[in-house]
């Protein structure tokens, strides 16, 4: 919902969001994320199916699982897994409101289609940069499966996490739009 | 006949996941450093300036640079004169690696079984690769091998009719379809020859030669020169947003094989390259 300008002049993105925010949104932009993020990946999304043991509607998630938090630490490292393996779940989360997924990697032409037609996007944070992401995190709940270890769901709250619109609710794609401009073959 | 006790192969290996996975080696670095210069996309020179900095992030504060903290994949050549006292070997192996995983706070990754998908909580088993050398010292090679990167490899059984040129497409079609999945820029490491367990196991060894030192066969040299120019000229780029560094290097090792044979297999590493060795 709220979303302002910082002196950098990206975008902060913050859930819920409503179908507007998402539309003023391209390929390429820069945005920062805050607020209530949830993170889930590979075995969570196999058994919540379509019912996530969270609000879907307007919500950001973001594929990943950190590493452990050392004593006095908020979180480990964390950052993005491959969106593309997520796919097979993300039509049904979108139809019910999610706007947002954050990730890695390409998605498929199925997941585009379906953002298009539910108005969502999907973000590009890079993938190996954990330990600073890290810093951009100010908690972390685990919300719902413990016993996945690692791949237990997470409510987190970020602050201005940077990333970059990799597919927007047009059905344009940065990976091509990118691929093609630096091809020299 | 030389003597090492166990717990010394424990402590070795511990110390190398760890390291591994904080402390990202010189010769990645360098590598990273060395495409930054060259990188004419500004997102792609943002990302390997990210990549770059997180490096000393991870290193100051002892932090895993990637939260896939990986498989732990051991190579361990083990003089013919030593004696090993004081415990099993594979035993000490994952010893070393389940204590790094839980004391290190790194990432348990490993599920007990591929279907069932339940986690086995201390990273075990690990992947170990035993060879019988010359001499009285074990030598201990690790990767950390994340699952994103591994999950883009491949192999194929060629043809002996097959050209040089039909392998090149072989790999580059794959790093096509991959795109950006494998967290590039990546590392490209290629096996010929063999057969159909070996050629995988020359793609990942080759991994863990110096980063972009040539093959000491020129021919190889010239292959992987080849092959890099094209990865590059794909266009894909730093985390495939567009970038002329789509591999930091491209390593191939040739070996024998079938008169009938011709296999090709392709082990794919991210960017945050994480492999240690250490000699006892």
């Amino acid at each position: 919902m709220t979303k302002k300008k910082t002196k950098k002049t990206s975008l902060v993105l913050k859930a819920p969001l409503t179908e507007k925010d998402i539309k003023s949104l391209n390929i390429g932009d820069r945005v920062l994320i805050s607020g209530t993020i949830y993170a889930a990946r590979d075995s969570a999304h196999k058994l919540f199916g379509k019912n996530p043991p969270f609000e879907i509607k307007g919500s950001i998630l973001f594929y990943a699982s950190p590493t452990p938090a050392k004593k006095g630490q908020v979180i480990g490292s964390i950052g993005p897994t491959t969106a593309s393996r997520m796919d097979p779940y993300t039509v049904d989360l979108l139809k019910k409101g999610l706007k947002i997924t954050i990730g890695k990697g390409l998605r498929s032409q199925v997941v585009k289609d379906a953002m298009k037609k539910y108005q969502a996007i999907y973000l590009v944070v890079p993938g190996g940069i954990s330990a600073g992401i890290a810093k951009h995190i100010l908690k972390s709940t685990i919300i719902a499966y413990p016993e996945l270890g690692p791949e237990a769901v997470l409510e987190l709250e970020a602050t201005n996490l940077p990333a970059i619109v990799a597919i927007d609710c047009k059905g344009k794609d940065l990976f091509e739009v990118g691929k093609k401009k630096y091809q020299t073959k | 006949m030389r003597e090492i006790v166990a717990k010394k192969i424990t402590q070795t290996v511990r110390t190398l996941c760890i390291e591994a996975n904080t402390n990202l080696s010189e010769d990645v670095l360098a590598a990273l450093n060395k495409a930054l210069a060259k990188e004419e996309s500004s997102s792609g020179q943002e990302i390997l300036k990210q990549i770059i900095n997180n490096a000393k992030v991870a290193w100051r504060e002892k932090m895993p640079l990637c939260q896939d903290t990986g498989l732990a994949i051991v190579f361990v050549e083990i003089g013919q004169d030593v004696h090993i006292i004081g415990g099993n070997l594979k035993a000490a192996i994952n010893e070393g690696v389940s204590s790094a995983y839980d004391k290190g706070h790194l990432r348990k990754s490993v599920t007990k079984d591929p279907l069932k998908r339940e986690n086995t909580g201390n990273n075990l088993p690990a992947i170990i690769h035993l060879d019988i050398v010359p001499g009285e010292n074990i030598r201990i090679r690790l990767l950390a091998k994340g699952g994103g990167a591994e999950n883009c490899s491949a192999i194929k059984m060629f043809n002996p009719s097959s050209t040089k040129e039909e392998i090149n497409s072989f790999v580059l079609d794959l790093i096509e379809k991959n795109g950006p999945n494998p967290c590039p820029p990546m590392i490209i490491g290629i096996g010929v020859g063999g057969s159909f367990d070996y050629a995988p196991l020359l793609a990942k060894e080759s991994l863990m030669r110096e980063l972009g030192k040539p093959n000491s066969d020129q021919e190889t040299a010239a292959w992987e020169n080849e092959l890099l120019e094209k990865i590059n000229a794909t266009g894909i780029g730093p985390m495939g947003l567009g970038g002329n560094t789509t591999a930091l290097a491209v390593h191939i090792e040739r070996y024998p094989c079938h008169i009938s044979s011709l296999p090709v297999a392709v082990n794919i590493q991210c960017h945050s390259h994480r492999y240690k060795e250490a000699t006892l």
